[in-house]
């Protein structure tokens, strides 16, 4: 009995078993997505009260803030996947590393430009070169860099496990980056640091936010397995598994 | 027979490689050369009142230092890949992370060291104090070293693909951020007369944590790239 | 009367096979290497016989299988420098002569007692040659400047990938020479070629790979 998990998890492993997996479970996830983002929108942009400070503008922050949870999120994600892949070359592991990359890079971009919108109204400037943002953009670098390397190898697992070395580089990094530019940002003094005015958040805006939060988790699970299965399908493509699925819906 | 100590195998492989960039000392031109055109290029650019060139001196020679080594990085392996003595290197019984490093050395010397060497000039081009030019010396000191070694382990994960210039310099840029940052803060608090200690000693902190896990990681990043 | 003990094979292979992008290179493989033999890999272009060597050489990893060095898996720990690989790229610097590659292999791997580096380049036929940069030797001249590395440096098992190629008739019986020596002291080697390789001590053993 306790060497189920183990045993489940090993068959998971094997690409046409998380293939279906994940179409079995691709369409719940993006339903719940929907409905919790749906609720959170509707919450946060018409039901929570207006900001004492910022009044309506620090709306986007139900956008922003879940956004930049799910690029750090992701890339820890990542960062596992990319692990498992090196040291016991699963071949799923590559996939779920190197398909997250792209996802995690695209919501590192939204909370650079929500956070750049944001910005402007309430510190008047498009841009701060303050910890957290440059953190961020070093993030996507990351991310771009992730996807770059995956893309310059001609033989696609060497790619895979490459561009996993990287990403692990990469995690130790960030941390580092955010040490650094935060001495750097109190040697110039007179750089303007002020991310949210409350110390503490009101429950009416904060149950909205919690869930966008749970809607752009469950959007990651959907798009990964939408893009596990992609790629699962093209890695295989030899393969009987992938012949029959492919038979199966020409005959539909 | 006798297997030749670390010692002696050490030796060995740097007096390899600086006898190969002595051999071809027309390319360990390269790099200065680039520094030297490019920071002419910034009081053209930017008019050559002394007080705006003073202030961003500092700025300007790091990251003119920091694209010239990029340049040159490159080249730290391809020659080795290309005829297949990188293979006979991973094959030999010596510590590949220890005979790797001392490529990193010399790649280090005679690329880098010619850089900071002529930083004096490029100090005087841009009006740079002379008080803070041995503080910027010895960030350079400190900095180039952690450029080489994180630019190895990422040009030793590249080996062989078919890649640009510009993903390498994708992949170096957030890795080379704190070296940066320290060693800008160190040259602009000596400049404006504070204790620029702090710093230096983060960056040789770095340094050695660094000579330490670079060579690994590029060791463990060549096996992945020649695994194929 | 005890039976006399069975020797551990030096190289030892079962159901060996290695994929690339999930496509099997060669079919699963089984056999056993011991000290003294000469083996012989046969096969048609794009058989794999490259990849075999190289994964026998510890530079790929084992794709399914195994592979075994005197009876433990084979790891760099425990077969680095005993094992010499020979690759299509000869592993020369083009800059440095044939003389300074030599030194640079000899303070890597350390040299043969009795052998010295103008002996290893004397035997080898490149009297004359030994302080001239690599990339000005002719193609034959420079394959020479590669195999005075077997010479010079010990180890028991020789990995070699075409080590006739570019060698002229007095090259080829060089090469054969050599091996015999080799063979004679202990020593094993796995070579391939297109061409037959003649033997004194008779035919060597073959391996054929299929696709």
């Amino acid at each position: 009995m306790s060497n189920w998990i183990p045993l489940w998890l090993h068959k998971l492993s094997s690409p046409p078993t998380f293939y279906r997996f994940a179409g079995t479970l691709r369409p719940w996830a993006m339903a719940l997505a929907l409905v919790f983002g749906a609720i959170g929108l509707y919450g946060g942009l018409l039901l929570a009260p207006a900001d004492y400070q910022q009044g309506d503008a620090y709306r986007i922050i139900f956008i922003h803030v879940p956004s930049a949870w799910m690029s750090m999120f992701i890339y820890a994600v990542m960062g596992m996947s990319a692990f498992v892949a090196l040291v016991w070359r699963i071949k799923l592991a590559e996939v779920v590393a190197m398909q997250s990359a792209p996802i995690g890079a695209a919501f590192t971009f939204i909370t650079l430009v929500t956070g750049s919108l944001w910005g402007k109204p309430m510190w008047g400037t498009w841009w701060t070169w303050d910890a957290r943002l440059t953190s961020e953009l070093v993030l996507l670098f990351l991310y771009l860099g992730v996807i770059g390397l995956y893309q310059a190898f001609e033989d696609r697992r060497q790619g895979a496990r490459a561009a996993a070395f990287l990403a692990i580089i990469g995690i130790i990094n960030v941390p580092i980056v955010h040490f650094s530019v935060n001495w750097w940002n109190t040697l110039h003094q007179g750089s303007t640091v002020n991310i949210f005015g409350h110390s503490k958040m009101s429950w009416d805006m904060l149950w909205p936010l919690l869930a966008m939060t749970l809607a752009t988790k469950f959007y990651y699970a959907a798009s990964l397995f939408r893009r596990t299965q992609t790629d699962l399908l093209s890695l295989e493509s030899g393969k009987d598994w992938v012949r029959q699925i492919v038979n199966s819906e020409a005959g539909q | 027979m006798s297997r030749p100590g670390l010692t002696a195998a050490c030796s060995a492989m740097l007096r390899r490689d600086l006898t190969l960039a002595w051999r071809r000392r027309s390319d360990m031109a390269m790099p200065v050369l680039y520094a030297l055109i490019v920071t002419m290029l910034f009081p053209f650019a930017l008019g050559p009142e002394d007080t705006l060139l003073q202030r961003i001196a500092g700025g300007i020679i790091l990251v003119t230092v920091l694209l010239a080594m990029l340049l040159a990085l490159d080249a730290m392996f391809s020659s080795d890949i290309e005829d297949g003595s990188l293979e006979q290197l991973v094959l030999a019984p010596q510590p590949l992370a220890l005979m790797l490093g001392m490529k990193i050395l010399a790649h280090w010397l005679t690329t880098a060291l010619p850089l900071i060497v002529i930083t004096p000039l490029l100090a005087a081009m841009l009006h740079l104090p002379a008080p803070v030019i041995p503080v910027l010396l010895l960030a350079l000191l400190l900095a180039t070293p952690l450029l080489s070694l994180f630019g190895a382990v990422l040009v030793a994960l590249t080996a062989g693909t078919r890649r640009s210039g510009m993903l390498l310099a994708l992949m170096l840029l957030p890795l080379c951020v704190p070296a940066l940052i320290f060693a800008a803060g160190a040259v602009t608090a000596a400049q404006q007369g504070l204790p620029w200690l702090a710093p230096i000693t983060w960056l040789a902190a770095a340094l050695v944590l660094t000579l330490v896990l670079a060579p690994l990681a590029c060791a463990a990043a060549l096996r992945i790239a020649l695994d194929s | 009367m005890t039976a006399a003990p069975i020797a551990v094979p030096l190289l030892e292979a079962r159901a060996l096979c290695f994929h690339r992008q999930d496509e099997p290179v060669f079919a699963p493989l089984d056999f056993q290497l011991h000290a003294g033999e000469l083996v012989l890999i046969e096969g048609d272009n794009g058989s794999g016989k490259t990849t075999l060597l190289r994964m026998l050489a510890g530079l790929l990893h084992v794709g399914s299988g195994e592979l075994r060095w005197r009876g433990a898996p084979l790891q760099r720990d425990n077969c680095a420098g005993d094992i010499l690989f020979l690759g299509h790229q000869l592993g020369l610097k083009g800059d440095l002569s044939p003389r300074e590659n030599l030194r640079v292999a000899a303070g890597l791997h350390g040299d043969r007692d009795g052998i010295s580096i103008a002996s290893a380049l004397a035997t080898i036929g490149l009297l004359g040659y030994e302080d001239e940069p690599v990339r000005r030797l002719s193609a034959g001249q420079k394959k020479r400047a590669a195999l005075a590395r077997l010479l010079l440096l010990p180890a028991s098992l020789w990995l070699l990938d075409e080590p006739y190629a570019n060698l002229d008739r007095t090259g080829i019986a060089l090469v054969n020479q050599v091996l015999e020596t080799h063979t004679a002291a202990g020593g094993a080697a796995l070579v391939t070629s297109h061409g037959a390789v003649s033997f004194h001590g008779g035919e060597p053993r073959h391996i054929r790979m299929q696709a």
